[in-house]
Formats: structure tokens, sequence, C-alpha cells
């Protein structure tokens, strides 16, 4: 069985990682027709005709996402395994939520594992990145 | 100045799109995947290896011990570790036979046709039965390193004593859990040498025990360090040995062959943290002094003696803490047990140490009906006081001011008077409780010394200055930290300076990325490099052309303009290795942090509800970066103490998956609140001090007093679980 994260990496979008190979981690997120999902537990066949959002999908041309730039801005990226489904995890949150409070942010993050920061950096940047929304669309 | 300010991270761009480039990231044509066949034996001598059949034999690349071309020793303190199993094996997991196939599945099917068959022999799987040496399984006792500290005469301070508090304390396995697995790509032929590009904290590590594996001059291996996600001291020693089985492979196949381990295989065969057992005997004053302190420290070092020698020396020099005793007495072990080698974790050691110390300390308060904030406010070492191993304390410290910040930070007495009067009838119970410590930087005694790290700065004619050093970014912020100190030295911005990718064919031997070294010893060479480039520049072309003129005429009429800086030990420094005696570390940062938890008397679960981390670390040049670092180091001690258990059957890890070893999610942690004091460091960059390692001792004893506060038992062992806690109490109302 081919899983969907072998295959996205395959086609070299290797922003989708492997931490754990069980769902735990979310170091594999990708958004699956909008939704978050572990790309470890997605075996190919089930992804047919899905649209699909990698890491490599978020960024406009060089412009970032609001959700990188807080990241960057925040220190919510340490090592940057985690990043990519982290910053995925934040996108999606903030699309469902916009404001989110502090028990949802964390809620909105619960299936992506950091080692490095401890989280407070991302609540702070996923903060940021509702400001800067907030902002742009005014 | 860009020091002070919270520059954003150098590569934090390719981290947020996903650009950046990790070693499983890597594919080069003709690549061969490859698998290591472990010992599912403790211990014993291997009698056959067995290849079944159904595989393709003759295609699937096999390496044993016989196809090692140099030594079969994974150089690094002792001699005693293989690279791959010869005639015996010393713990479960060890490895003994590598494959090498295009096809991953396949390689799959190979591995678990093969069979090793092993003669057990009886194994050794905790410190009790190593101590008690009925089986010796490695050395004469079993014992890879001693240290003895003395200090005073504390066999008659204790036979004087009127109080002497008897403790015993324990810590459990941990595993770093980087969310990258360990990886290595090799690529090894006999006319050229062996090149290795992996996920590292020291590439000179790596390159020192490849050159004895094959036996090869120096400048016939390359080691390139990748983006590495995460390490924790666990990519510290272990990625020699996986550059070195997939060099191997490479090395007998002619083609590039790639070893990424799965998150499983990381669990139970690399290193982890070392488990340990502390006994103190300390005997105080009715008023509060300490009069000798007593403490035999003891860690499991697994079946290599790997970092163990190291590890114990910080552990033991941590011991005594951030106390002024004239009468102290430490002995340090490191034993051997027949389960894989524990290694480099953050703290290394001094966690261990420092949790037994503190839980002791409230213990010791308790004795003598003192309030705990009191007993450590009589005993705080002082600057021109002495240490237990004779370093003369000459910085200033102010721990009496740290504590007391810390507790009004975190409301400490008004809460604990809160708590102790509505404890007892309630079904939630509130604790609150401290830890205060300290963290020597950079490595122990004379070994920065004998590291004698260099790093070189050289400009380009487009005026942009490449940083050349081995310090590995692994998500602290070295390419940061160092792109400030030298843009700051240099008087140019911070955008112009570059960070070489550490490849030990282009940089200089900067030391490990360890030890909270990076930062202090190797940014000051950053920053001493740096000014030497300037005045070099500035007194060939003077001083008042703008930089990146000055830089393109220099190097248009003069040539490369280069400057490096090597360590040399700041004046006066002295450590005796003999008398294992005198200036322990170059400095210490110092920290008292508070944690409030609340204890649901039905499930016996542990909740933090506060955390504060107070810290004076010299000067902070990054303070994003900075609380970074304490966040992330107290979420990893949060992890230690309350939830991650190493399940351990039969010498093997029994819980080797994230689903059932447990590390703190965004769910789990308190508001981590963290505050820095900044004492500037006269030999620090800009007047820092190291800093990573520091968060990791404090969270431990701190929360075990809490918990001990509100459940009103003594926790002695972490990590605290349900079911540990539960048992306490029950205990306890029996």
């Amino acid at each position: 069985m081919t899983r969907l994260l072998d295959a996205l990496r395959d086609l070299h979008l290797t922003g989708v990682k492997e931490g754990c190979g069980e769902g735990e981690c979310g170091a594999c997120s990708i958004l699956l027709d909008g939704r978050l999902v572990n790309s470890c537990l997605v075996p190919l066949i089930q992804a047919g005709r899905a649209v699909i959002v990698t890491i490599e999908g978020v960024a406009q041309g060089e412009r970032l996402h609001a959700v990188q730039e807080a990241f960057i801005a925040r220190g919510g990226a340490q090592c940057g395994i985690c990043t990519p489904g982290m910053v995925l995890a934040a996108v999606s949150l903030l699309e469902r939520n916009p404001h989110p409070n502090d028990a949802e942010i964390r809620a909105g993050l619960a299936g992506n594992l950091c080692r490095c920061t401890g989280y407070m950096r991302i609540f702070d940047a996923v903060l940021d990145a509702c400001r800067r929304l907030d902002n742009d669309s005014r | 100045m860009h020091v002070g300010r919270s520059t954003p991270r150098k590569e934090g761009r390719s981290k947020v799109t996903g650009q950046a480039r990790y070693v499983d990231d890597l594919a080069l044509p003709g690549m061969l995947h490859g698998v290591t066949v472990r010992s599912a034996s403790p211990r014993g001598l291997i009698r056959d290896i067995r290849y079944a059949p159904g595989i393709p034999w003759d295609d699937v690349v096999v390496v044993t011990a016989a196809d090692i071309p140099g030594a079969n020793v994974v150089a690094l303190i002792n001699d005693d570790q293989p690279y791959l199993a010869d005639g015996r094996v010393n713990h479960a997991e060890e490895p003994v036979v590598l494959l090498a196939h295009r096809d991953r599945s396949l390689l799959e099917e190979a591995r678990r046709r093969v069979t090793i068959e092993i003669e057990p022999l009886p194994p050794v799987y905790t410190i009790e039965e190593s101590l008690a040496a009925r089986e010796i399984i490695w050395g004469t006792d079993n014992t890879f390193k001693k240290y003895l500290v003395s200090r005073g005469d504390v066999d008659a301070a204790l036979a004087d004593a009127v109080t002497i508090v008897e403790g015993e304390y324990e810590t459990g396995a941990q595993e770093q859990l980087y969310i990258e697995p360990n990886g290595m790509l090799a690529v090894a032929r006999r006319e050229d040498g062996v090149t290795v590009w992996g996920s590292m904290q020291c590439p000179y590590y790596v390159h020192r025990a490849i050159e004895r594996l094959f036996n090869l001059p120096t400048e016939r291996i390359r080691v390139v360090q990748m983006e590495t996600g995460g390490g924790f001291g666990g990519k510290e020693e272990y990625p020699s040995i996986l550059a070195g089985h997939a060099a191997l492979l490479a090395w007998k196949s002619g083609r590039p062959v790639k070893i990424v381990y799965d998150r499983a295989e990381d669990m139970v065969a690399t290193t982890k943290r070392h488990p340990s057992r502390t006994r103190h005997r300390t005997a105080v004053t009715k008023d509060g002094r300490l009069l000798a302190m007593d403490i035999d420290f003891v860690i499991d070092g697994g079946a290599y003696s790997t970092l163990s020698p190291v590890v114990l020396s910080r552990g033991t020099i941590h011991a005594p803490g951030p106390y002024y005793c004239p009468n102290v007495r430490v002995r340090g072990r490191a034993v051997a047990t027949n389960v894989p080698p524990h290694g480099a974790f953050r703290g290394f050691g001094a966690p261990q140490s420092i949790f037994a110390l503190e839980r002791h300390m409230d213990r010791v308060a308790a004795a003598i009906d003192m309030p705990p904030a009191e007993l450590r406010r009589k005993n705080f070492i002082q600057t021109g006081q002495t240490s237990a191993v004779g370093q003369v304390m000459r910085d200033p410290i102010d721990m009496p001011a740290l504590l007391d910040r810390a507790l009004e930070l975190s409301d400490y007495h008004a809460r604990r008077a809160r708590f102790d009067a509505s404890n007892a009838a309630a079904s939630l119970k509130k604790g609150i409780g401290f830890a205060a410590f300290m963290h020597g930087a950079g490595f122990t005694g004379s070994g920065e010394d004998h590291l004698a790290s260099v790093v070189t700065l050289e400009a380009t004619v487009e005026g942009r200055v490449r940083v050349l050093t081995s310090c590995t970014e692994i998500g602290q912020g070295t390419n940061t930290v160092f792109s400030q100190i030298a843009a700051d030295a240099l008087g140019i911005d911070v955008a112009a300076i570059d960070i070489v990718q550490p490849d030990t064919a282009s940089v200089p031997d900067s030391g490990p990325t360890v030890a909270s070294r990076t930062c202090m010893i190797v940014g000051k060479l950053v920053e001493s490099a740096a000014l030497n480039l300037r005045t070099t520049l500035d007194g060939a072309m003077g001083g008042n052309k703008d930089f990146t003129s000055a830089c393109r005429e220099y190097i248009q009429q003069i040539g490369p303009l280069r400057a490096s800086s090597q360590y040399h030990a700041p004046a006066g420094a002295r450590w005796s290795d003999e008398r294992y005696e005198g200036d322990a570390y170059g400095t210490y940062a110092w920290a008292v942090y508070v944690a409030e938890v609340t204890i649901d008397m039905t499930t016996c679960e542990v909740q933090l509800d506060d955390f504060v981390a107070l810290q004076e670390v010299g000067r902070v040049i990054n303070p994003v970066l900075a609380t970074g670092q304490i966040e992330g180091g107290v979420a990893q001690g949060i992890g230690w103490t309350l939830f991650e258990r190493v399940v351990w059957r039969d010498g093997r890890m029994a819980n080797a998956q994230m689903t059932n070893y447990i590390m703190p999610t965004s769910m789990d942690l308190p508001p981590i609140r963290v505050f820095f004091e900044e004492t500037p460091y006269e030999h620090g960059p800009g007047g820092a001090k190291g800093i990573g390692e520091l968060p990791m001792d404090g969270a431990a004893p701190a929360i075990a007093n809490a918990v001990s506060h509100a459940a009103g038992v003594s926790i002695t062992e972490i990590p605290i679980t349900p079911e540990r806690l539960m048992a306490l109490m029950e205990i306890a109302v029996a």
C-alpha cells in the first residue's frame, strides 16, 4: 500500500515530513479537500480527485502567508521539522475560526507535536497571524 | 546594534515554507537504502547468522563486522563499542548485520529473514544489579567511571550533627524524541574516500569516527550537516554510528546508501537520558545551616561507556547545587547494564542530580520545621566562596534576589498559605513548589582547552561576511545568534552575514554543538574573529571607506580577507584532571523555577496550572530565541517529570511509539512564564552565558516539590505517573 505521504514526497513535495508514521506527530499534515489530515495514514488510493494543499502551496509565490510571517517573527519555528505541519494546522484553524481564544488554539494544534518550543511561541505566532489577517482584510 | 534584539531566525523562511533540506529530502542517482539487523538478545555469544531463502541475496548488499576496513570501534572516549557486534552482543538492538537494496519493501522482508543465533549469557538490567557485581559485564567491576569530590571532613561533621536527613531519589530514562529521526546518506569509494550527509550536532565527532572505521587519512573524509530536525543531545554521539553504517554499505556496494530510521527503531535503538539513583545524607543545624552533604550519585550507562564518563562528571559537579557547605562529599559512579547505551540529553547528568538535591532540600527544611525558601536563602553560595570542587566563584551571584523575585512573580507565599488552608477537604488539591539551581556553561574542567576550538570569518568582494564554524544549527538559533554577534563586531548589517553550511571539508573544528557552549564559547570566537577581520581591514584600507568598497579593494589589491580565532582559557582559570578540582566551568547561569499544580484526588492526575522560570544568563543576545530555548527546555522537563516513562522489558524499550511514550502536546502545558536577569559575563560575546541546558534542570524538582506539597506525600521518583502517585497516597493513608 502506498501512503499519500510517500506519493507526495516522491513528487519532491518534501516539505511533508515523516515523524512517526502512525498519525501521532502531525509532521506529515496536509490539507485534503480543506481538512487537516495526517498523510501517513491516508492510502494513496483514497486521495483520488481530492484537492491537496501541502506546505509548498501555502505561500503565494514569494509572498508568505500571514501564518508563515508570524511564525518567523514570533519564534514559532525552531528546528523546523514540525513547522510545515504546524503551519498548516494553524492555517486550517484560522480558516475555521479567525479569532480563536487560548483554549481553541491549543485544541487546534493538539495533533501536531513540537519538541523544541514548548508551544508558547507557536501560540503567540497564531495570535499574531490573526492580527495580520485582520489588517490585510481591512 | 543587533545583540539584544529579536533578529528573526536566519533560516526561518526556508523552514516555514518547507524548503529547508533535511537528510531524508536528499536522493542521489543509483542510491540504495540501508537497514540494520539487530540483536534480539540482551547479552550472549553470536553462534551463527543465517539468511533464509526467498530473498535474492546476491542482489542484497550484506555487511558484517568482517567487512570493516579499519577498526571496529566507535571512536569517542573509550574504545569499547563496536560498529557491528563481532562474536558477542551486550544489549538488545545491538547492530550485527547491515543490508542495502534499492527496493525498501524487499529490504524490510530481507531484514526479517536474517536470523542471528545467540547463546544467551545472564543479563544485568538495573543499577542495583550492576553494583552488586554478581555478574561482571564490563571491565572488572561494571563501573565505567568513578569520581570523588571531597571537601572538609564530612564524616566528622556527620558524627557531631544533631539533625541528619537522609533520602534516596530516582529518575527514569528519557527519549530525546526529536521529531526528525536519525538519518545519514553516504558515498564511499576506495579511490575518493568517504562523504556523509546527515542529521547531526557534531560533524567532527562523525569525521573522527569515520577516520578510525575506515583507516583513511583525514582529508579523504567529508562530513556535511544537513538541516537537523532537533537534537537535544540525541544527535551528539549516535550519528557517528549511523554514518559509519551507511558508509560501510556504500563502501561495499560502490553506490550511495541512505539509512533513515523509522520512529520505532530510533526510539528502541538510540541513546536516552541516563536513569539515576541518588542518596543524600545531610547534616543541618536547628537554624538551617548546612553542615555536611554526603551524596552518592549513580547513573546507568547501558552496555557501552559512550559519553557516560562526562555525563557523570557534570552530574557529580552539579550535585551539591547552588549552595555553600563546608563539608561535602560526592561519590559519582557510572555503571554498566545490558540495555542500549544511554547518552547525551540536554542537561547531561545535571538534571538528575539537581532533581535529587532540590527534592531533598525541601525534606531537610521540613525536618527542621523551616520554610523551604528560608533554608535555601541561608545557604546560597555567594561571590567569593568556594564550591565543592574548589572553584572560587568570582562572578557576581545573587541567588537571594532571584529567589525573591521568582516567589513574587508566582505569588508563592500567598498561594502556599491559601492551599494549606483549603486542601484538607478538597477533592482537587493544589500545591506550589520551587527549585533553585545553576548550570555550568561549556565543557567541564579542561575540556575547552583540549578542544581548542577555531572559528574563521571570510569577507567577499560583495561586502558579505561568511562565518565558518562546525557548530550546527539544530533549532536553537546558532545561525541567528552568530550573525548578530558578527554583525555587531564588524559594524555591518546582520543581513550581510552568511553562515556557511557545516562541512568538514571547508569549516574549521569549532568543537561539538553541546554543553551550552555554542553561544558563550564559540560565539565569543565569532566575536573576536570579527574584530580581527575589521582591524585587518581598517589597518589596510583606513577606517573611513564603506565596508563593501573596503572589502572589494582589499581583496583585489591584497588578497583573501580572512580572520580566525582560537579558544584560550580566560587568564587565571585552572583545573586539575588528576585531583578533579578547580574551575569546573567558565561561569554558571543561575535560576529559580516555580511550579503550581492541581491533583485530582480521584484519578491522581497532576495538572500544571502555572510555571515561572526566572534565570540569570548574562546578556540575552536574542530575547525571542532565548525565551524559546527556556520554554522548550521547561516543556521537556515537564515531560520527564510527569509523562515520559520508558517501559523496560528484558532490556528493551517496550513502548517505542509516540502512541504510548507520551511527550507533552499543546494541551498539556501550563503557561510557561519566562523572565531574565542580565548580569553581563566578562568572557561571553556581548556578555552572554550559556543557556540551552539550564531550563532542563529546574522543572522536575519544582513540580515534584509542588506535588509533594499538594498531596502531602514525599515524591522521590520521576516520572510522577498517576499510578505511582496513587500508590504513594494509599501508603500514606494506610
